[in-house]
């Protein structure tokens, strides 16, 4: 801690500090990496394997041999010898103490053995119909596509209403530009759980109660996409605007031709905040949204593991569908978002 | 938009990419000209003058509808009972709501309260902001002195401490939720070297342990940004001076970056006050609803029950309990900005 700050070090010598720095960074990415590795690595076991205790470290399943002469698979043991050594059977049945085992290799003929000198063999095995059979049986499709629908939509408003706002701010001077300006800043400050009960009234009194609407026209104006446009279109020279003016272009024009491709890289992260935003918005949505076939993948998620008998393969294969749009646009665009993020001090 | 066709095609771009690209051009042109049209129309009618008013409309009306006749509606309920939602068909009642909420025997004791969840949540809230907070500023402040002194693969640790923050809060509580299950991975470690497993979410103590340690493993990389941006934002000459003089390297870290960090590090200690006050959806997941018992019950979370997760819905408590919290969060950002004022002087 104390020598954290050398900026001069000695070459290819490591002290104290560059161990201590080292031990740091190690820790705190195990730390990060491990939970969320687990509940991956976890999201392709069998039901079986993820109510077993210790658990396995890598997904496996039992194994099963095809056997001629037999309909199903049976599953695969080995077969402890007598004078040592061990061989792969297939359990055909077992009562009490004596199992019937048959030997792939001479499928005809069967032999009785005490069952404790069998051992259940497992095999690599990821199951993937953790993944699919929640989308097929279960309404996760429907999450789904609520929660694009959302997100999409709600992201292409906030770009347009919100670069729109901006423009009137950076590029005119109107009376009352100061108080508006002040006004959208102020609700920074204002958080969704101090109004959240006369904002859910507002919903009822437009009938957007349980509608998908209700979620998106409350989140469209934000004070974060206004400020971070604006700041970023008072850097636009005015003689571009003048120079259309002359040239009689409309006012809408000029926004649409001159300032958008303009502020590209500032609605770039906007864009991708407000994606994030929307995917992992939870509080309003559960106020807005009442009925299952309305909920966002969040929603969805938090209720199904609300349930009684809780079903974790499926869950956390869920909830890797769910992380998963967002660690893709992280891994593709880090640098735009932490930048972002450190510019404006918002996330 | 340009013409692509006559564009160099960029590297990597198939000619059906090009394509594709300059039909979305396309498509979007005839969109925006249909959008043009009326705001033209209305700015020959109004005059150009006018015309930054209709830009700023669209997201005025939407902040006002969803934003600022909430606020006031906010206030307006807190002095209404019943249970209708229609604020016009609610009974009048003065002060009764704020009476009940503060009705108590000694506010050291929310046992002794007419409303003790209320003030079980409210002291939870408090313990949790308290050590969320320290927690939080400690570990975010040696993150970013431990990035800001790599040379190399800053870029790859600084992304790696942010990652969490983008997930959402029910995937990271779901994470956890996992991670300290019965059969979990850290009860496989537990039961080898105690030779028993713990339930961690059931028992009071290891759950709230388990709260403010997600949380702080949630939000820390955001902070650790902010407190990294303000670390650059020190001039390198100052320690070149300070290296000349002989200063220790502990005396510097004292001497020359916590007090020129100084500020930095108030806003991030005010922002995780008010953050942590209005906790709720990872808390909420991960704790199964505030529990064991009403351990970790928070003031959101009795706002959110009270007026929409039970059959009474008390509207007018909720919205009491609410305008309470915000006059905190306010008083909060007041302190903020008069530390800000204090230490720029």
């Amino acid at each position: 801690m104390t020598r954290f700050l050398t900026r001069t070090r000695a070459k290819g010598r490591m002290d104290i500090t560059d161990i201590l720095t080292w031990v740091w960074l190690i820790l705190g990415t195990a730390v990060i990496a491990i939970p969320i590795g687990w509940a991956i690595l976890s999201s392709v076991k069998p039901e079986a394997e993820i109510n077993s205790f210790p658990p396995t470290f890598l997904p496996r399943a039992a194994q099963e041999l095809v056997i001629e002469g037999y309909d199903k698979p049976l599953p695969a043991y080995s077969l402890d010898e007598e004078g040592g050594g061990a061989r792969l059977v297939g359990l055909v049945r077992r009562i009490g103490l004596v199992a019937t085992v048959v030997d792939p290799a001479a499928p005809g003929e069967r032999f009785k053995v005490e069952a404790e000198r069998l051992t259940k063999q497992t095999e690599l095995h990821a199951q993937w119909s953790n993944y699919t059979d929640p989308l097929e049986r279960f309404a996760f499709m429907t999450y789904l596509r609520n929660s694009v629908f959302v997100t999409a939509v709600a992201t292409i408003m906030t770009l347009l209403l919100n670069s729109m706002a901006a423009f009137a701010l950076s590029k005119y001077r109107f009376r009352g530009s100061n108080t508006i300006f002040v006004l959208i800043l102020s609700t920074l400050m204002l958080p969704l759980s101090v109004i959240m009960v006369p904002a859910f009234m507002v919903i009822v009194g437009l009938n957007l109660a349980d509608n998908l609407w209700g979620v998106i026209f409350s989140t469209v104006a934000t004070p974060t996409g206004v400020f971070l446009l604006r700041q970023y279109m008072l850097t636009i020279p005015d003689d571009l605007i003048e120079a259309a003016r002359v040239d009689a272009a409309s006012e809408f024009r000029i926004y649409w031709r001159i300032i958008l491709p303009l502020s590209a890289p500032a609605l770039a992260v906007l864009a991708i905040f407000s994606v994030i935003w929307r995917w992992n918005d939870f509080l309003w949505p559960l106020i807005v949204l009442s009925s299952p076939e309305n909920y966002t993948l969040q929603l969805g998620l938090n209720a199904f593991q609300g349930q009684f008998t809780v079903q974790w393969h499926y869950i956390l294969a869920m909830t890797v569908v769910a992380l998963l749009p967002v660690t893709v646009i992280f891994l593709f665009l880090q640098k735009y978002i932490t930048e972002g993020v450190a510019s404006t001090g918002v996330k | 938009m340009s013409d692509l066709s006559n564009d160099q095609p960029p590297h990597g771009h198939t000619p059906k990419g090009r394509k594709l690209s300059a039909m979305l051009d396309r498509a979007l042109e005839h969109v925006m000209a249909v959008i043009e049209w009326p705001f033209s129309l209305l700015q020959r009618v109004i005059g150009l003058r006018r015309m930054p008013y209709v830009f700023v409309l669209p997201n005025m009306i939407l902040f006002g509808v969803f934003v600022f006749v909430p606020v006031l509606l906010a206030i307006a309920y807190a002095f209404t009972g019943g249970t209708n939602l229609l604020i016009w068909e609610r009974p009048f009642v003065g002060f009764d709501n704020f009476a009940r909420l503060l009705n108590c025997g000694s506010f050291l004791d929310p046992a002794s309260c007419e409303l003790d969840l209320f003030w079980t949540a409210v002291f939870n809230t408090g313990w949790y902001t308290v050590f969320n907070s320290a927690g939080t500023l400690v570990v975010a402040l040696i993150t970013a002195l431990v990035l800001q002194r790599l040379t190399r693969g800053k870029t790859f640790f600084r992304a790696v401490f942010f990652y969490p923050v983008l997930l959402s809060p029910v995937v990271v509580a779901l994470i956890w939720k996992w991670f300290l299950a019965r059969n979990g991975l850290l009860n496989a470690v537990f039961a080898d070297l105690m030779g028993e497993r713990v339930i961690f979410m059931l028992e009071v103590l290891w759950s709230r342990f388990w709260v403010v340690y997600v949380s702080i493993w949630f939000h820390m990389g955001f902070y650790t940004l902010i407190i990294l941006a303000g670390l650059q934002a020190i001039p390198r000459d100052i320690y070149e001076a300070a290296l000349i003089d002989g200063t220790s390297r502990w005396r510097q870290f004292w001497r020359l970056t916590l007090p020129l960090l100084m500020p930095n590090l108030l806003v991030v200690l005010v922002l995780l006050l008010i953050r942590s006050v209005q906790a709720f959806d990872e808390v909420w997941v991960l704790s199964d609803g505030g529990g064991p018992g009403t351990a970790n019950t928070f003031i959101v979370q009795f706002i959110y029950e009270t007026a929409f997760a039970t059959d009474v819905r008390l509207y007018g408590l909720a919205s009491a309990a609410s305008v309470l919290m915000g006059l905190g969060l306010l008083l909060l950002t007041l302190f903020q900005l008069w530390l800000a004022k204090k230490v720029e002087t």
